[in-house]
């Protein structure tokens, strides 16, 4: 039986956080959960696929097309009573923010939690935006653990406040809180679970027309003060030491400031908000903070979220106090923080000597080689980029072809010595910004998308491109998984994780399908007929559509022969 | 007990997670609170892994320049590229055996004379030790096994509370059964060569 099933009330485990929030949900009773696979959230959704897939599973779990469905899935469930969670990468939420946005309007009845894991620094992302806003932006409340403990413990509170409040509630995180592993002490399983509910029908509630919207909105500012009081008195929102200086912390920034206060041997000289349920702000709460304190020092990654709301706060109050952080270059805006930034920061603040160690002269270091990430050897991808770049070469296209590309491994492409790859947006942009390219210049374009990518969000622009007219070549990479997050099923797959039992749906067919006519498919290791076949399709002056057929190697080792 | 910071640094595919991993539910065993931090994602394909432990209560799961008390470097080139992570009070444990990255093959960077930088830790950090973990991987019958041979060596130098039966014994629960045997083997052979 998987270890997050089998484990034991009072068992400790060495868990991932993001393992955590999958116990966490077991122990609160979800039901439903269904969820796109995105770094660094796909532990969640890995974890709970393998679960749901175990006999007497307590769980359903779907590996859904994209973020937004999978918001969708959670949500209806949640309608219809039944506790749900879907989790996704930061940059995920965007494509389900158009679920987000009115689903707080509509709210829930059943407990549905949303798992957003930030990235800073983009470890593996596009972007480093702070989705604490989005919290915001939708009046959701939203919780931030700093350790796995903690991830499990404000899961299962998370569908508590979510069943009180008839809201969906956030569950923040980010690289540094769902990759850390640490002790977490199991409690116990529900002994049965509420996997049938019952959709109770309520046009005025959840049909958003606008005139049901007006209504719901103001029931969601109305929630929206409840979730606040909730905030108010929270347990995790606690005050540590004493002093005439404050603090203010919450996710792995609070770690560091911590282990800092700890080190500096300072714990009782300064007063330490740490907020783990930041939203809606605990406006009395920090009130009360500011009020007994000289001044404060705000430390949180990327945009200053607390920090803004703490300024305005102060106005409010009359009160006139420096407030550090952000505003005064104490941090910065970009990137993840690191435990010496902030142990520097406080000392400075608080006017503590700091003695740094001593370091050995490293300037007579040589520039040392990078390791760039690379396609792995006997990689697929390489293959069809190898083919690709060989047609172009013999129909004379190679100076004057543009290469949009998509999100997966073979993003890895726009390094040397393939470089091909050129324009890169987000999910499925290789696809629709073709159909720009296609419009404003008179270059080659041939563009590339992962199976998994295409069905996420490459189908509505392959639509838009054809019937637009719109003369481009796009190659799908079809290794048939999903390789970049550790090999998620996607629905056109042939080669199933065992027991996975779903339709598959060809991706040639989905082409065709769009009335495509000019549709391709290679064997990228079988190079010469590959080449040729490429050189057709890369002649022709209208929309083609090449479909580059060849298991991921890693994956074929791991399910392969098992078609 | 006394903080320790311990970074494991690597290429993708070398084991330094589950190294770190090992050592994290070693600590468990041994009644430690511990955290372990981990790279997923894109990194791992090929690219620079690294992970850390640390030990005694420490909430922050990363390592800042000049703040690790122990560097094990899976990778020479790694081992150096890290060396900014550590202060003269540092242990710096190395393996010998180089893995080429593809931009020195490319001809943009040269591989740096390892020979020379290893003097240089040797005389910069408090200990030093640099061994063949590839050769004493093979002689345990798995060439995968470089990251248990180097948790050999780090147990081997005893700076921290963690023993070598602790670390068997999970090696024994937490390893595939078929792994075990060769996993022990190269367990003990880094112990064992463990000098410095």
């Amino acid at each position: 039986m998987h270890p997050l099933l089998s484990g034991k009330s009072g068992e400790k485990l060495l868990l991932l956080g993001n393992e955590a929030i999958v116990r966490g949900a077991l122990e609160a009773g979800a039901a439903v959960a269904a969820a796109y696979p995105g770094t660094p959230s796909s532990e969640i959704a890995n974890n709970l696929f393998f679960i749901s897939n175990e006999e007497n599973s307590p769980i359903y779990f779907e590996f859904s097309t994209n973020e937004k469905v999978a918001m969708e899935v959670a949500a209806s469930a949640a309608a219809a009573g039944v506790r749900s969670l879907t989790c996704m990468k930061h940059v995920g939420m965007n494509v389900a923010s158009d679920v987000l946005m009115t689903l707080a309007y509509v709210g829930v009845k059943g407990g549905m939690v949303i798992v957003t894991a930030d990235d800073p620094s983009m470890h593996s992302s596009q972007n480093e935006q702070d989705n604490r806003i989005y919290a915001r932006f939708s009046n959701l409340p939203m919780l931030e653990p700093t350790s796995p403990q903690e991830a499990k413990d404000m899961t299962i509170r998370a569908f508590e406040i979510s069943e009180e409040l008839e809201l969906p509630v956030i569950l923040r995180t980010t690289t540094r809180t769902s990759h850390v592993r640490g002790p977490v002490e199991l409690g116990p399983l529900p002994e049965n679970v509420k996997r049938v509910g019952k959709f109770e029908k309520n046009p005025r509630r959840w049909v958003p027309v606008p005139a049901v919207a007006r209504i719901r909105h103001k029931v969601l500012l109305e929630q929206a003060e409840k979730a606040q009081k909730l905030a108010e008195a929270s347990d995790f929102n606690v005050v540590i030491g004493k002093g005439e200086f404050g603090i203010v912390a919450s996710g792995v920034s609070a770690c560091y400031v911590e282990d800092a206060l700890m080190e500096l041997g300072i714990e009782e000289k300064v007063r330490f908000l740490r907020l783990g349920f930041p939203f809606p702000y605990p406006k009395r709460l920090l009130s009360e903070f500011l009020k007994g304190i000289r001044k404060v020092l705000v430390v949180e990654e990327l945009e200053p979220f607390l920090e803004d709301e703490i300024k305005v706060l102060l106005k409010d109050l009359g009160l006139s106090m420096e407030v550090y952080g952000k505003g005064t270059g104490d941090f910065s805006r970009m990137y993840e923080f690191d435990p010496q930034m902030v142990k520097r920061a406080i000392s400075r603040f608080l006017n503590v000597e700091l003695v740094e160690e001593e370091m050995p002269d490293l300037s007579n270091l040589p520039p040392l080689p990078l390791r760039p990430p690379t396609l792995c050897t006997g990689c697929p991808h390489r293959e069809t980029y190898n083919a690709v770049k060989e047609a172009l070469k013999e129909i004379g296209e190679e100076e004057r072809a543009i290469y949009p590309t998509d999100i997966g491994c073979y993003t890895l492409g726009l390094l040397p010595p393939i470089q091909m790859a050129d324009y890169l947006l987000c999910m499925g942009s290789s696809v629709g910004s073709s159909a720009g390219f296609s419009v404003s210049t008179d270059q080659k374009i041939v563009s590339f998308i992962g199976d998994s990518t295409f069905f996420h969000s490459g189908i509505s622009s392959l639509a838009n491109a054809f019937h637009n007219k719109h003369k481009f070549c796009l190659v799908v990479l079809d290794n048939s998984t999903t390789a970049m997050t550790g090999h998620q099923p996607n629905p056109g797959i042939e080669i199933t994780p065992p027991g996975y039992d779903h339709p598959r749906i060809p991706i040639e067919d989905v082409v065709r399908g769009l009335g495509i006519k000019e549709v391709y498919k290679i064997n990228p290791y079988k190079k010469k007929s590959a080449v040729e076949t490429l050189k057709e399709a890369l002649s022709k002056d209208e929309l083609t559509v090449v479909i580059s057929e060849a298991p991921c190697i890693l994956y074929y080792k791991k399910f392969g022969g098992k078609k | 007990m006394e903080y320790k910071k311990i970074l494991f640094t690597g290429v993708g595919g070398q084991g330094t997670l589950l190294a770190s991993r090992l050592l994290g539910q070693a600590a468990m065993k041994a009644g430690m609170d511990v955290r372990v931090s981990e790279v997923h994602g894109m990194a791992q394909r090929g690219g620079v892994v690294e992970s850390t432990v640390m030990l005694g209560g420490l909430k922050s799961p990363i390592i800042s320049k000049g703040q690790a008390d122990i560097l094990v470097g899976f990778e020479p080139l790694e081992t150096l590229r890290a060396l900014e992570r550590c202060s003269k009070k540092s242990v710096v444990i190395t393996n010998k055996n180089p893995i080429v990255p593809i931009t020195v093959k490319l001809g943009q960077f040269e591989y740096p004379d390892m020979d020379t930088w290893f003097g240089f830790m040797k005389e910069n950090f408090r200990r030093f030790c640099a061994l063949d973990a590839d050769a004493l991987a093979k002689e345990a019958g798995t060439s995968k096994a470089v990251n248990i041979v180097l948790l050999g060596v780090l147990i081997a130098l005893k700076e921290i509370p963690i023993d070598r039966e602790t670390v068997l014994e999970t090696i024994k629960t937490e390893v595939k059964p078929k792994f075990v045997e060769p996993n022990i083997k190269a367990f003990e052979l880094g112990y064992e060569n463990a000098k410095c």
